[in-house]
């Protein structure tokens, strides 16, 4: 039993070791060219800028070499479980050549992408080809003291394996040694393919700029939340105290009055009192609709999914839906995910004539994803004052994200991300 | 009758208590949380329960579910839903075995108290007693999509709206002050245009009138 696992467990180390080298090997194959080609033609490329040529070839270039970057966090993540995460800023869809070239020179990622280029063509080339080295050249070694170092020095002057000058056996015997020092090192393969990835990360991960670039979102955020929610409860106190306050106030007043004529007048009396009531049952249609609007009792009770279902059964309009969700998210996040999609669904009904929605929400990996698509007739965009441009501010404060896709003629979809981990 | 009654606000449980007494009502029990509401319901094996959708200890929708479980363990036990607010959710789930004897009112309601009691001998009775509230929300629903009920008259809608809140032909004619036989008229119009089978039980009639605009989800 013992034998068979460690058999097994050295079956993995070794192919672990071989893939490393075979990985390492294919990787300095790749780099070396693709470094190159990418560095020069970057270069060039944006030292034509000036001249205008570099306008429309910058971003094509910049693009190739941003692709390249992505694929070998792709493998840093796969092969070495590095995570090297992108932070490119976007570009507009419609931007025109200047436009683009100009956002990609000034994003701090295109400048650390051709610095990384450099390291990528030197001291990445070595570290990803040692693991070859390592376990490939012993090879060598090896064959070469099994005897092929006499067809190897007949051919002309000396062989050297290393340091190791071949003439004869007591040599070639030599540089078997040699070989089977270098492959004791070989179990360093995977590490060093790490390594390799790891300076990767270090070169092309999110420097202090990204970090400034972080906190001013933060901040921008948090004033926007603040703002909201400064607004939210001035609201609050105007609608109570023009609402429910004032009619709780007149209904004291009729009280009051009743209690005077109740001996002398009961007909008046009998009519005040039916107008107390009515005044009272305004004033809880109030307050019913004041809590609705601060967090609606269902979301309370029984959470996103249900809270959704009893918004879809409120439309107008036929509406399927869809929940997966584990568990109840934090209760200012569930808030603000019913809120974005009652704000998108009110959207829906008013302006795109759809006749079905469908709204889809799911959890995974920390990430709520709701999306709400109608079979109207397009055209929605989140402009500023919009109701979306409001959700999609609502979103922010929780890191979430809003994505229209609505062609004209339709149909659209608004798909939000919040995280919620 | 025997009432089970089940509210967390002492003031709003001593006030139901007292209404309910004073229309001779005889209260077996009147509790304030979930796990008590569910071992009266089941010790006491009331004639009715009145229930507050929200109880301790969790504060959701606790009486709810008690009720729900309570009508799972027996069937048709006529249960009257209060809420602060009325979802048509939870009057789906409470309709959905189909047995009646469901009620699901805002609590508003029992500033009528006669209305209230009627609603609650209707439950007792295997009724239902829907709120006006639920009730206009499915019809506004339906009638922004669906032909039948684009169909039907605005007095006919009238009829329709108490009809499914649970009423009676005799009750609906008494509130809209024409004769029985008016009425009588207006449900046989109403089944007519729904192509509903024409039934005088009262709960079944209901039920059938909620099922159709149930369908087509």
């Amino acid at each position: 039993m013992t034998i068979e696992t460690r058999n097994g467990s050295w079956g993995t180390r070794a192919r672990g070791i071989g893939l490393a080298a075979a990985r390492g090997l294919a990787l300095t194959l790749v780099t070396l060219p693709g470094a190159l080609l990418g560095l020069t033609l970057g270069l060039v490329s944006i030292a034509l800028v000036p001249v205008g040529i570099g306008v429309f070839t910058t971003p094509w270039v910049l693009t190739g070499v941003r692709a390249f970057a992505d694929w070998r966090r792709v493998l840093a993540a796969e092969w070495s479980e590095v995570r090297i995460p992108s932070a490119y800023r976007p570009i507009p869809d419609n931007a025109h050549a200047w436009a683009r070239t100009y956002v990609m020179l000034r994003d701090p990622a295109t400048w650390r992408d051709l610095a990384w280029l450099q390291v990528d063509m030197t001291a990445g080339f070595v570290t990803a080809l040692l693991p070859a080295v390592f376990v490939l050249y012993p090879l060598e070694g090896l064959a070469v003291a099994a005897g092929l170092w006499r067809p190897l020095a007949e051919l002309g002057g000396g062989y050297w394996y290393g340091f190791v000058h071949v003439t004869d056996q007591p040599s070639a015997l030599a540089a078997g040694a040699l070989g089977v020092v270098l492959l004791s090192l070989a179990p360093l393969a995977p590490r060093l393919l790490t390594a390799h990835f790891r300076l990767t990360r270090a070169v092309l991960g999110a420097g202090q700029g990204e970090l400034a670039e972080r906190v001013r979102v933060l901040t921008e955020t948090r004033r926007d939340a603040v703002d909201t929610s400064a607004a939210e409860l001035r609201r609050i106190e105007r609608d109570l105290h023009d609402g429910a306050q004032a009619r709780l106030v007149a209904m004291g007043m009729d009280l009051g009055t009743i209690e005077m004529l109740l001996d002398k007048d009961p007909a008046q009396a009998k009519r005040l009192l039916a107008q107390a009531r009515q005044s009272s049952v305004d004033a809880l249609t109030e307050l019913r609709d004041l809590v609705r609007g601060i967090h609606p009792p269902v979301l309370a009770e029984r959470g996103l999914g249900d809270a959704v279902r009893a918004l879809a059964l409120r439309l107008p309009v036929a509406t399927e839906v869809t929940v997966e969700l584990e568990g109840r998210p934090d209760a200012p996040v569930e808030s603000a995910a019913y809120f974005a999609v009652s704000e998108v669904l009110t959207n829906a009904v008013k302006h795109s004539g759809a006749d079905r929605i469908w709204i889809d929400l799911h959890q995974t990996e920390g990430m709520l994803r709701i999306s709400v698509t109608d079979n109207g007739r397009g055209g929605a965009l989140i402009t500023a004052g919009s109701g979306l441009a409001g959700v999609e501010r609502r979103l922010g404060t929780f890191d979430g994200v809003l994505a229209v896709g609505s062609p004209a003629g339709g149909p659209t979809m608004v798909t939000m991300e919040i995280p919620c981990a | 009758m025997r009432v089970v009654l089940a509210e967390d606000l002492f003031l709003l449980r001593d006030g139901l208590v007292r209404l309910l007494d004073a229309h001779d009502f005889e209260i077996a029990a009147a509790v304030e949380s979930g796990p008590e509401l569910a071992r009266a319901l089941a010790e006491l094996e009331p004639d009715v329960a009145v229930v507050d959708v929200r109880l301790p200890p969790t504060h959701t929708d606790e009486g709810l579910q008690c009720a729900l479980n309570a009508r799972r363990d027996r069937p048709g036990l006529p249960v009257l839903v209060l809420s602060q607010h009325v979802e048509q959710l939870y009057a789906r789930e409470l309709l959905a075995d189909g047995t009646g004897g469901v009620g699901y009112l805002l609590k508003d309601r029992v500033f009528d108290a006669e209305q209230f009691v009627d609603a609650v001998r209707r439950v007792a009775a295997g009724g239902t007693a829907m709120d006006p509230q639920v009730i206009q929300q499915l019809l506004t629903r339906r009638a922004a999509g669906d032909l039948p009920l684009a169909r039907i008259t605005p007095r006919e809608r009238e009829v329709l709206e108490l009809m499914a809140q649970g009423r009676s032909n005799a009750a609906i004619a008494a509130k809209l002050v024409v004769t029985e036989r008016a009425i009588a008229k207006h449900t046989a119009n109403i089944f007519t245009k729904l192509g509903l089978e024409v039934s005088d039980d009262d709960n079944r009639r209901v039920l059938a009138v909620l099922a159709y605009l149930d369908q087509g989800r």
